[in-house]
């Protein structure tokens, strides 16, 4: 490697080459912008020109009923953060809990990797609302004492048993990608099956599982909106609410403009820790 | 004065048995080099001394305690072997400096101040001194062996065991991996290495035995299974390596 040469001059063969690079990418992105501009007229005049489009303007593209609707509808929205930002550190737990348990070996924790996997193989087949509807009028019902009646902290509930299902077979996946030389590598070294877990696997394995794990959260999100079924007066429930009274569904509009401001940035997040991580293992593979 | 008895060890795979019944015996400060074709048994021989692998029958001693005993703590066992891989298997989330302190704090719980004083004086003595708070991805094949290596010998094991430790460098780092368990060597640290660099098995070793099939055909000094080997197989083998130009 000689990293002190650095080149005077370029020969004419490669200026000739990098003006031509630069006119192929002028090219492409005059080609794109008037391609998008064309798709977007098109669109627009296709939707502004059908039969019902005066009355679709004025149900849902109320600029009045906007306005009116914002402050409402951001007040629910902001019980639907709450329950996202509850909800996910102890789905991350409960998900990492739940793929330990499927791990152990030792005949002792039987019980436990059989209750794991159980628990991966229903909460993963039952649909997230039934869930929300069995714990949000269930669990009131066996009147326990001991057992929240509030909605928020029952909804709360019904996701992390929802999503902990999916987050710990992502975990799993994780722990299974981690090659087994490097647990070899452990135990040859002295590390009990616990600490090459701990210290070796896992903080290999999480790092990895980064990109799928932000996208279920992004789909959690999305299904805070569900909690409205059981009662929680949260942004879709305000929506409604609005909505049924005035027959005019711009709220709706509302509501979905709030839920994709707050999933683009994760999203977008997600897509720059992706690419970081294939930057990372860089052409040949690490 | 034995430190490590192999007796009558066999392994199988499926309907194959790996290891036909092998039987060695190693003295403390020996060093003992396995040979032979790629299949031979020499790699699935360490992994089982290391209990990576359990033995089909017969037992391994280690300092008089059977290691083989169902009833003998694993981990235990392992605190006193160290063992190094042919694709060096350092921990690509820890730096130089943790990899080769992890055993010496969690199993052996030596402070975390002491720990990374000896670490830092192994990677001094093997010409790594800088390299401490490196991640494994920055360092070279070589280097990242010479630090497998070191991490291997940090908890101060009884035996260890280098399987086929060279044989995923090019020429060059292959001499500076050499060169470390040479002084290693001086030392002298028990080892038994699977090999194929006949030139340098020559060398270092007391013993060297020849794997065939799962047994051990031949066992003697370098001198007598390099020069005069008894076993035609064992002629054969050094024939075939000749022929390539690795002796």
């Amino acid at each position: 490697m000689t990293g002190e040469v650095t080149q005077s001059a370029k020969s004419d063969r490669q200026r000739e080459r990098e003006r031509v690079r630069r006119r192929q990418a002028v090219r492409s992105s005059s080609v794109a912008t008037a391609s998008t501009l064309v798709f977007l007229t098109l669109v627009a005049v296709l939707v502004t020109n059908s039969p019902g489009w005066p009355r679709v303007q004025e149900t849902f593209f109320d600029p009045e009923a906007f306005a009116r609707t914002l402050p409402d509808v951001l007040h629910g929205f902001w019980i639907n953060v709450q329950i996202f930002l509850i909800a996910e550190p102890l789905i991350l737990v409960l998900g990492l809990l739940v793929a330990l348990a499927r791990g152990l070996r030792a005949p002792v924790f039987f019980p436990l990797r059989v209750l794991a996997v159980v628990y991966t193989d229903v909460f993963r087949g039952v649909p997230t609302l039934l869930v929300i509807m069995l714990v949000g009028f269930g669990l009131p019902a066996l009147q326990l004492t001991g057992v929240p009646s509030d909605e928020i902290t029952l909804g709360v509930i019904a996701l992390v048993l929802a999503y902990s299902g999916y987050v710990a077979e992502v975990f799993r996946a994780g722990i299974d990608t981690v090659h087994p030389s490097q647990v070899a590598a452990a135990r040859s070294l002295g590390l009990s099956h616990g600490q090459a877990m701990r210290h070796v696997v896992l903080p290999q394995a999480v790092r990895r599982v980064i990109p799928p794990l932000l996208n279920d959260f992004v789909s959690l999100q999305k299904d805070t909106a569900l909690v409205s079924t059981i009662g929680v007066i949260e942004a879709l429930r305000q929506a409604q609410i609005y909505a049924a009274s005035k027959f005019n569904y711009t709220p709706y509009l509302v509501a979905a403009i709030l839920f994709i401001l707050l999933t683009i940035p994760m999203a977008r997040f997600t897509d720059y820790l992706s690419a970081r991580a294939a930057r990372r293992r860089g052409p040949g593979g690490a | 004065m034995t430190l490590l008895r192999i007796e009558g060890v066999w392994k199988n795979y499926r309907h194959q048995s790996v290891l036909r019944g092998i039987d060695l015996d190693v003295a403390p400060h020996e060093v003992v080099c396995l040979i032979g074709a790629s299949g031979s048994g020499k790699s699935t021989l360490l992994r089982c001394v290391n209990l990576l692998e359990t033995v089909d029958d017969g037992a391994i001693h280690l300092d008089g305690d059977e290691i083989t005993d169902v009833r003998a703590d694993v981990d235990e066992v392992r605190k006193r072997i160290g063992m190094v891989f042919q694709s060096y298997n350092l921990f690509p989330h820890m730096t130089v400096l943790d990899n080769i302190t992890l055993a010496p704090r969690k199993v052996h719980k030596v402070d975390q101040a002491q720990a990374e004083e000896q670490a830092r004086e192994l990677l001094a003595r093997f010409g790594l001194a800088d390299k401490a708070k490196e991640y494994p991805d920055r360092l070279s094949g070589g280097q990242q062996q010479r630090v497998a290596v070191i991490r291997a010998i940090a908890t101060q094991p009884r035996l260890l065991l280098l399987d086929e430790v060279t044989s995923a460098l090019d020429p060059i780092l292959v001499t500076e991996v050499l060169s470390i368990i040479r002084e290693l060597k001086e030392t002298g640290m028990t080892m038994i290495l699977a090999t194929h660099e006949m030139s340098f098995a020559r060398d270092i070793s007391d013993t060297v035995c020849f794997l065939d099939g799962g047994v051990l055909l031949e066992r003697g000094s370098p001198e007598q299974i390099f020069s005069a080997p008894e076993h035609p197989r064992t002629r054969e083998f050094l024939q075939r390596v000749l022929d390539a130009g690795r002796l």
